[in-house]
């Protein structure tokens, strides 16, 4: 057992777990590396099958790259789709220049989310997060409960002893799931290598029409999402330019930017 | 993808430096993002502070307003040596059963007490936590040397004390080590404001800590987590927890006490020929049995664990919730839930002081320490925590939610 085999079996351990104690789980696929990693897990532990629904909220700004990739994959790996969107606020015209992109991502990704959970009636979420892509994520248990509001108590985690996941919820709870949190990005990257997982093309640089060479290393909404200076075409080039660089994954997001504690409120009002 | 990886905690007493030290580790080990020192420095000129290496994990703006550690958090760095996950435990005895989340995750500790106030009740507590969880590869760090002046006679007083209670609860520091992680005293480089101390820096300790060993040489270990039925086949899903399982083998199944053997290994791109000690993986069996989740597969030629319904275990209760003794619990062992009755408290005990508090207790509450003998309602299959950690150690629930920890200290009872 190398390091990644000992990171998929721990994933695997926590999704066989949710699936277990869970009626109505289903998983949050954005389409970008991590999700995209987590639904491989997924397959592993039920030996190529997707037994529960897979969730993609669209927020309408979304890559055309996104969507092709999602509709390629869900009928190659025979996936039960569900698309989630707040239809009211896009019909509205609810986009990140109008207001401030605290509320667009409330909006369209939040909203959007308990519209489709309420609607779904789903118990938990299997979510793609990891600890090291933000210091608020670094705070968040395997299994994470989320009221009825979406509040996430942050101040008041249930305590989580070794495998021992939280396995009871109550009546207006719904758990938030993390199998791949002890990830880092470098460790994705290797996975997606080694298992040579498919990749939506949107993370290879590309060279633009000024000549520069860039590519996405964290992939949202388009209108949110800026791409650094890279040359990196393929994976392998891709880590070698993790090991070297200085910059957050996730600076091209630009709302982590907002203010200091912006991810703190989103992920206390349910963001992902 | 050989590299090595190391989990360590960071624990102590409250405002002794634990955020402090981990931003240190950060900072002289250049592991920061860009621009992470400058966003720290506008935020702390913002609350009107000088800069703070502690809000590199604590992130939570209460967190950072008031200058405490609320919640757990986990972060990586790396050395020349290995890559390492740093875990960050709060100090205040409310946020116990956070500390206990973070420690429980760990392969070492580094544990910390501040120079000037000496071992205070969190000191305790937290190293009683360290060693029910049996974290022996433990470090000291003795921190705020600069404010007492670099002494030795101050670094030796405390260290007597400390050591004389470590050694009341059967934890030998691998290292001591007087430092300052807000100057950066024998933290990534050797102080010269210290000429006495010759030992290692932090650095250079944690290096020489040994990352969990593989218990595939240990007897077969494979607790059922469920049971899928595809395309006719059913799996037996699990993970190997200590041993091998290998195609064709004979499994004895406890408590049921059931044999079979092992028809196929399953794995999504295609069958396989064994699965080691740490792999999920999934089996199919030449016999029809009626085997669910919580049995565990074991060698039927080897050393079996113990299968009862009655042991002693020590716990530790985490929960504002208080136990009565007359109240039934949910307890959790491996993939195992049965529920069961409290025979008695033998002792109860202060998690800080060690103090029996009663024997023959009628109840425990918060941050105490019991030692119970359970009675379950169904057998279970136990093992010394110290043989199978993973079969012995087990959590109870009430409510919704887990209320206490505890490992198994004698599972053979009469």
């Amino acid at each position: 057992m190398d390091h990644l085999d000992e990171l998929e079996s721990k994933s695997i351990y926590i999704i066989r777990e949710a699936y277990k104690q869970y009626k109505n789980l289903a998983m949050l696929w954005s389409i970008g590396k991590d999700s995209t990693a987590l639904l491989w897990l997924c397959r592993k532990a039920f030996f190529g099958r997707v037994p529960f629904p897979v969730v993609h909220i669209d927020t309408n700004y979304k890559f055309k790259e996104i969507y092709e990739f999602r509709d390629k994959y869900a009928k190659e790996w025979n996936l039960k789709l569900v698309v989630g969107k707040n239809e009211e606020a896009i019909a509205a015209g609810m986009g990140p220049t109008k207001g401030n992109k605290f509320e667009c991502c409330n909006q369209l990704k939040t909203i959007a989310l308990k519209q489709t959970i309420a609607k779904n009636n789903f118990s938990a979420l299997l979510l793609g997060i990891r600890r090291d892509e933000h210091g608020i994520r670094a705070k968040e248990r395997v299994f994470s409960p989320r009221n009825e509001q979406f509040k996430w108590d942050y101040k008041n985690q249930p305590p989580e002893l070794w495998d021992q996941y939280k396995s009871k919820q109550a009546e207006d709870e719904h758990l938030r799931v993390h199998p791949i949190l002890h990830w880092t990005e470098q460790d994705i990257w290797d996975y997606v290598k080694r298992e040579n997982i498919p990749i939506t093309d949107l993370y290879f640089a590309k060279e633009m029409e000024n000549g520069e060479w860039k590519r996405y290393r964290s992939i949202g909404c388009e209108t949110c999402c800026n791409p650094i200076c890279s040359k990196a075409t393929d994976v392998d080039k891709m880590i070698q330019e993790l090991k070297t660089t200085k910059i957050s994954e996730r600076s091209g997001r630009a709302q982590d930017k907002e203010s200091a504690y912006i991810m703190q409120k989103l992920r206390s009002l349910g963001y992902m | 993808m050989n590299e090595e990886h190391l989990k360590f905690a960071i624990v102590g007493h409250v405002d002794h430096g634990k955020s402090t030290l981990i931003g240190r580790l950060f900072f002289d080990t250049d592991s920061l993002p860009e621009g992470k020192m400058e966003e720290i420095k506008k935020i702390c000129d913002e609350l009107g502070k000088d800069i703070e290496f502690g809000f590199i994990m604590d992130h939570l703006q209460e967190e950072r307003e008031q200058g405490v550690t609320i919640d757990t958090a986990q972060t990586f760095f790396k050395t020349d040596k290995r890559h390492y996950v740093i875990i960050d435990a709060p100090g205040h005895k409310e946020f116990t059963k956070n500390m206990i989340t973070g420690a429980s995750q760990a392969e070492a500790a580094l544990l910390i007490v501040d120079a000037d106030e000496g071992v205070q009740e969190q000191t305790k507590r937290h190293a009683n936590i360290l060693s029910m969880l049996n974290l022996q590869q433990v470090i000291v760090v003795m921190n705020k040397m600069d404010l007492v002046e670099y002494k030795e006679e101050r670094f030796n007083e405390v260290k007597k004390e400390l050591i004389e209670f470590l050694d009341s609860i059967n934890i030998k520091p691998s290292f001591i080590i007087p430092i300052s992680a807000k100057k950066g005293d024998n933290i990534a480089k050797k102080s010269e404001n210290m000429p006495w101390y010759a030992g290692k820096t932090v650095l250079e300790a944690l290096d020489t800590f040994t990352p969990k060993v593989s218990a595939v040489e240990k007897p077969l270990r494979y607790p059922v987590q469920d049971v899928y039925k595809f395309d006719d086949k059913r799996i037996l899903a699990g993970r190997v927890e200590s041993g091998v399982l290998k195609k064709g083998n004979k499994l004895l199944f406890l408590p049921s006490n059931s044999e079979s053997s092992i028809k196929t290994i399953e794995d999504m791109h295609g069958e396989q020929q064994e699965a080691v000690a740490g792999k999920s993986t999934g089996i199919t069996i030449e016999h029809p049995l009626f085997v669910e989740r919580g049995e565990v597969a074991c060698d039927p030629e080897k050393d079996k664990p113990t299968v009862t319904t009655r042991f002693r275990g020590k716990v530790f209760w985490m929960s504002k919730l208080p136990f009565e003794k007359a109240e039934k619990i949910t307890l959790k062992i491996a993939t195992q839930e049965v529920e069961c009755a409290v025979e008695k408290i033998e002792k109860k005990i202060d998690s800080s002081t060690l103090k029996v508090l009663e024997e023959d207790a009628s109840g425990l509450k918060e941050w105490e320490v019991g030692e119970i003998i359970f009675k379950t309602d169904s057998p279970v299959v136990i093992e010394g925590f110290n043989e199978t950690p993973e079969l012995g150690r087990f959590v109870l629930v009430k409510g919704e939610d887990v209320c206490a920890g505890g490992i198994v200290t004698h599972k053979d009872l009469e």
